[in-house]
């Protein structure tokens, strides 16, 4: 059945039927109306967890780790300069392995001072070890928190992920979202077993310092964990399918790639735009398509590559800038296509908040299909 | 991770502390007063370092190293989730004065200000010994570090050490003490008070650093002693914000403390520093006044 509901609420909602026992966060904008429906559900006894009003996102990732270590499920969230004031939490979790889901409420960082979205806050922690899932819609985010925990908590993984979303633009945006009911989550996700644990029957030490004999292998396990997360993901994400009917068994989505000479290659709440955008195009006669990025981290490059054989011109929309160095999810694609032969061009698009409307994609398109591109679309170049 | 094989002691030898370590002897006697039922929190610091090279552990009970400043958050997240499983648990936060101090700080006041039924022992060697011996909020007036080194145009640190018991205090903790490991009986006795007491706890413990002070390390306890000794560490318990005990002495000047410690070097030689030096003794006496420390006529020791 659908439901019309907040973005936000429902994130909260399926958290809830995740039953996370300990939750830890700091209010922050965007992320603000999932923490609070959660609190609300724990002061309703709708919902049994402790829930940590920290003082600071630093703190709030922290506790998430002890209570992760001392065997609990645990739920964050948060956004932009929250997660900035948890970068070096969050490569901790990551290298001590531990299962966290985040959602992140996607924002810009500043400077300068910007409440509205883009992607530049999780990407720029591409390189933490967190899984990092993107979410096109409302019903994408919510099953994106179902399998986020099944594949974090595969005792082969073991580790954290971000569930993005993009802020405002789906979080405080009502959809119509089929939520999954207590028992269906409950049979989908089994109750956390952790791996290991702080416990006095069974002493051990965690998070121990590593001489240069040892700090390579814990990278590269790490290292591997992540590779090995995408067949953990294809596997949650077909059992997903097989329960509630959506499918999410691949790393990237195509559409109407099939005989497309151009493609745009995408992540998030954009690729609802870019489709129609599309059909349009379609319609006028173009061959032209989308590849949307579900799994940023691990880095589907093989599959990127698969994707996009026989595609002659790429466009890839990077809502994030690596200053001095070009859009993130643009330099990744133009790697995991070289020697294809197809021309990729990057456009930073969308920043802190700027409206993408279909004519804007056309407009990319035809900058790609004349070989301009590596730059930032639709500057004001008026108030430079 | 590494599982640890224990006889009797739970903090084993065999860590690579420096000989004659004051914090390593306060990890040992920490866990003498834990127990097995505990679960340490560490900051990243001299103590982390000496007892956990993978795939090495002095910790024969569970133990767990995130990052230098958040080790209360961390707490605080061991604490809900042991709450949420009904788990029997102790939760004791081990860090340096500079984790505890400086850096540190923000968690602390979070942790403290929740209400977490944690205890927290701040290991007080004075400086940033881990890195080399550079001056934290709990370095005392005059020391010389090598961040706060004595010259031709300083003496020295010239900040006053930070009162961080009164500060914890003041966030409502139901027990704050300091200890010193110069009294090993005491400070386990308050350890064991405080893991015992329900809401967050504060031991600050005197550990001297004889690498970090300039002292022979034969010399740890007795250096530890004169402190007290002379007023410059005052061992005291306060509960519910009020100091209810503090140890009694028949105070020494604190000369004969400083003259024995290379940080203090510098107000003897090339020229005595009596400016300083009577500063110093302001800090003891005005420690003394404040806690009425000193053994009047006919009075003993506690």
């Amino acid at each position: 059945m659908l439901e019309f509901m907040e973005g936000s609420h429902a994130v909260a909602e399926i958290v809830k039927r995740c039953r996370p026992q300990v939750i830890a966060a700091y209010p922050i904008t965007p992320q603000t109306h999932i923490v609070e429906d959660l609190a609300q559900m724990v002061a309703n006894c709708e919902l049994d967890a402790e829930y940590i009003t920290v003082e600071s996102e630093f703190s709030a990732l922290s506790a998430c780790l002890g209570a992760s270590a001392a065997g609990s499920r645990v739920y964050s969230a948060t956004t932009s300069q929250g997660l900035a004031l948890m970068f070096e939490v969050c490569f901790n979790v990551a290298g001590m392995r531990q299962p966290i889901v985040m959602t992140i409420a996607n924002r810009s960082l500043g400077a300068p001072l910007s409440i509205w979205n883009d992607q530049q806050d999780s990407i720029s922690l591409r390189d933490s070890g967190w899984l990092q899932f993107y979410a096109e819609d409302n019903q994408e985010a919510v099953d994106l928190h179902m399998i986020a925990y099944k594949v974090c908590e595969d005792h082969d993984i073991l580790l954290p992920a971000f569930v993005c979303f993009d802020g405002f633009i789906l979080s405080h945006t009502y959809e119509p979202v089929a939520l999954p009911s207590q028992e269906e989550v409950d049979a989908y996700l089994p109750a956390f077993t952790p791996y290991q644990r702080l416990d006095a029957e069974k002493p051990l030490s965690f998070g121990m310092y590593a001489t240069p004999e040892y700090y390579t292998e814990f990278r590269y396990e790490t290292d591997q964990a992540l590779y090995r997360a995408k067949e953990s993901f294809i596997k949650a994400g077909r059992e997903f399918g097989e329960q509630f009917g959506r499918d999410y068994s691949t790393l990237v989505e195509g559409y109407r790639l099939e005989d497309a000479d151009t493609a745009l290659v995408a992540m998030g709440s954009i690729c609802g735009t870019v489709k129609d955008a599309i059909d349009e195009m379609r319609d006028a006669g173009k061959k032209v398509g989308l590849l949307k990025i579900r799994t940023y981290r691990p880095f589907p490059a093989p599959e990127i590559a698969d994707a996009l054989k026989g595609v002659s011109t790429v466009a890839v929309l990077d809502k994030n800038i690596s200053l001095g160095g070009g859009g993130a999810v643009g330099t990744e694609v133009k790697a995991a296509l070289y020697g294809s032969g197809a021309a990729v061009y990057d456009y930073i698009i969308a920043l802190g908040g700027r409206d993408v409307r279909k004519r804007d994609i056309a407009a990319v398109v035809d900058l790609a299909e004349k070989g301009k591109g590596d730059m930032f679309y639709g500057l004001r170049t008026e108030v430079l | 991770m590494a599982e640890v094989e224990q006889g009797c002691e739970l903090f084993s030898a065999g860590h690579r502390a420096c000989g004659g370590c004051g914090p390593a002897l306060a990890a040992r006697l920490l866990l003498k007063a834990t127990g097995k039922n505990v679960i340490i929190a560490a900051s990243t610091g001299c103590m982390e370092v000496f007892s956990t090279p993978y795939p090495e552990t002095a910790w024969g009970v569970p133990w767990i190293h995130s990052l230098f400043e958040n080790v209360a958050a961390v707490a605080s997240g061991i604490e809900a989730s042991l709450k949420r499983q009904g788990r029997s648990e102790k939760v004791v936060c081990i860090a340096g004065d500079g984790a505890t101090f400086d850096i540190g700080v923000l968690c602390i006041s979070g942790a403290f200000e929740r209400g977490h039924d944690i205890t927290y022992i701040c290991y007080d060697n004075e400086a940033y010994m881990n890195t080399g011996i550079q001056r934290s909020g709990a370095t005392p007036y005059g020391a010389s570090t090598t961040t706060s080194p004595a010259g031709k145009c300083s003496s020295g640190n010239l900040l006053p050490k930070k009162d961080m018991p009164g500060i914890l205090a003041a966030h409502g903790a139901p027990y704050v003490a300091t200890a010193s490991i110069a009294y090993p009986n005491d400070f386990v006795q308050k350890v064991e008070r405080a893991i015992n007491t329900p809401g967050p706890c504060y031991i600050q413990v005197h550990t001297p650093c004889c690498t970090g002070w300039g002292f022979e390390s034969g010399e740890t306890l007795a250096m530890a002693k004169l402190a007290i000794d002379t007023g410059l560490w005052v061992n005291y318990e306060m509960v519910d914000g009020k100091v209810v005990k503090a140890k009694k002495v028949r105070r020494k000047p604190v000369e004969e403390y400083l003259a024995k410690q290379k940080r203090f070097r510098h107000l003897f030689k090339p020229a005595r520093r009596d400016d300083v030096i009577a500063n110093i003794q302001a800090v003891a006496d005005a420690n003394a006044e404040r806690f009425g420390i000193d053994i009047k006529a006919k009075e003993s020791s506690e």
